[in-house]
């Protein structure tokens, strides 16, 4: 399946260097809290040359930084791991799913989740606390592979919109679920039914070493729009947003420049 | 411009300025290293780790459905390690699916086998090959203190699926091999997956890039697109993923080409073969 791939060219603004830090926090701040603004689904779907989980870990930073608790289904890593990189402040927000350590109940010591992955994952829809909360999916794809399609998507539908659920006499803050989903793990017919559940879906991609999130809005009442936004993930899991793609790919993509003028031949 | 030079799989790995994701660094948790091959044999890279933790004084486990026994301590023998050795003094386990495939027939039906799913018709789950690896690496008693982290190596993972397998059992299979080795006893995993290229064996691909998915550190061996060379076997090609220290993405991927010799496989930049230059 051809991943999107849309190379924007830079900006030919100067700017001065304290304007730029303002501009580059500004820019991390849109594209996170746009992603965060909408409640729903949150899809981002990776690959293994480009992987989601940092952005999906910057994400929940993000929400928790903004004082929502965040509750992670931890499918694929160990709860050190996951939290590895997290300041304290960020992980006493976090409560942590383990459906890593024993997710099929092989131990048989009563320490996994006891109805499993499809019972934790409806937990998560039964919902006690009305306050804005952050449920993170890691992964998807592993829930994909381990129950029918049509089920995770009803209770995907169920936990996404817990909000409207008709007879709810306490308003309740919108929920935001962020959903990692491996791409290549799948054919196109259970990647089309998530994404047709995504209020935003994040589609990671990248070249020369560079990484970009190809970014798609479905906005209630609105056309769907497109966002591309190149970027690196900076070891606190805080976003450092690009202007452009790399010199060298834009050096290339200018149709006047031919590719071998200036270069020196390596021999 | 890389200059031309002949190095080993470990200095590659340390010149690029990597944590050790092999031994030395004391870290956290394991690291699961997937092995791949395309369209040529990477077979040689199983024998370099099985012969490296040994030489490194690891506790291993070596689940081998592939080649027979003698054929693994032969070619170890070559690379400095005797594998009769080992296993004698309990450092080596060592699980002969050829021999033991045919032992599973033979033993009556409660007494649990790693291999029991070749008696199963609807082949179910990779448990007992599970608790299996878990028996062979669990901390012993003060005699296996000597041993430094366990590691489980599996050569490999595909003939599972001709063996009637399913992608999902082997991925759950190596998912629960991740929790206790890696996580709980703080081992490395090293793994052999091959890629099956044009022939559309969807199974396949869901295993392989449900391991690349799952591991630290890929190293796939490609066939060159020209075809075969005398000088110039193969190359490979390094993928770094989930490091602990995040950095550029731009050092995340090397490839060397590589030339397999009776005792050793030299590696160097693209096009600098010695034997071109």
């Amino acid at each position: 399946m051809p991943r999107p791939f849309h190379p924007e060219g830079a900006g030919q603004l100067s700017v001065t260097p304290s304007e730029s830090v303002r501009r580059g926090a500004e820019r991390e701040l849109e594209m996170l809290e746009s992603l965060l603004a909408l409640g729903g689904l949150v899809l981002l779907r990776d690959s293994v040359e480009w992987e989601g989980r940092s952005l999906l870990k910057a994400l929940i930073k993000k929400s928790a930084a903004c004082g929502e608790q965040v509750h992670i289904l931890g499918c694929e890593v160990s709860e050190e791991e996951f939290r590895e990189g997290f300041d304290s402040h960020v992980n006493s927000r976090l409560v942590y799913h383990d459906l890593f350590r024993d997710p099929l109940n092989w131990s048989k010591t009563g320490e996994a989740l006891p109805e499993g992955p499809l019972g934790a994952l409806r937990a998560m829809c039964r919902r006690t606390n009305p306050g804005p909360v952050t449920i993170a999916l890691d992964s998807l794809s592993w829930l994909l592979l381990h129950l029918p399609c049509t089920t995770l998507c009803q209770t995907l539908h169920a936990l996404s919109h817990q909000d409207s659920c008709p007879g709810n006499s306490t308003p309740v803050e919108p929920v935001h679920v962020l959903g990692l989903l491996h791409e290549e793990l799948h054919g196109p017919g259970p990647v089309g039914a998530l994404s047709s559940l995504a209020q935003a879906e994040v589609t990671l991609s990248g070249a020369m070493g560079q990484a970009s999130a190809h970014i798609l809005y479905r906005r209630p009442r609105q056309r769907p729009t497109h966002q591309t936004q190149w970027f690196s993930i900076l070891p606190d899991f805080s976003l450092d947003l690009q202007r452009g793609p790399p010199l060298e790919l834009q050096r290339h993509a200018d149709p006047h420049t031919p590719p071998t003028a200036g270069s020196t031949a390596p021999w | 411009m890389l200059a031309p030079a002949e190095g080993g799989l470990l200095d590659l790995l340390e010149s690029s300025q990597r944590p050790c994701v092999l031994l030395k660094v004391p870290r956290k948790h394991g690291k699961l290293t997937l092995l791949c091959d395309a369209k040529t044999d990477g077979s040689f890279l199983v024998h370099h780790f099985l012969s490296f933790y040994l030489k490194a004084n690891c506790k291993v486990c070596f689940v081998a459905l592939i080649q027979s026994f003698s054929h693994y301590n032969i070619v170890g023998q070559k690379l400095g390690v005797s594998l009769t050795t080992a296993r004698e003094r309990g450092q080596l386990v060592f699980l002969e699916g050829l021999k033991s495939s045919v032992d599973v027939f033979f033993r009556s039906q409660e007494e649990p086998h790693p291999l029991q799913f070749l008696r199963e018709a609807n082949t179910g789950n990779l448990q007992p090959l599970f608790e299996f690896v878990r028996e062979a690496l669990k901390p012993g008693d003060n005699a296996e203190a000597a041993w430094r982290c366990p590691v489980l190596l599996v050569d490999d993972l595909s003939v599972l699926l001709s063996l009637g397998v399913g992608a999902v059992a082997v991925l759950d299979f190596i998912h629960y091999c991740r929790a206790t080795v890696c996580c709980e006893l703080k081992g490395n995993i090293v793994t052999l997956v091959h890629d099956s290229g044009d022939a559309e064996d969807e199974e396949n691909d869901v295993l392989l890039n449900g391991l690349s998915h799952q591991s630290h550190l890929i190293l796939r061996a490609e066939g060159l697109a020209t075809g075969f060379c005398r000088d110039v076997h193969g190359q490979l090609r390094i993928l770094w993923r989930r490091p602990s220290q995040l950095t550029a993405q731009r050092d995340r991927s090397l490839t060397y080409q590589y030339k397999i010799q009776d005792k050793s496989v030299s590696f160097f930049a693209k096009g600098m073969s010695p034997a071109v230059l």
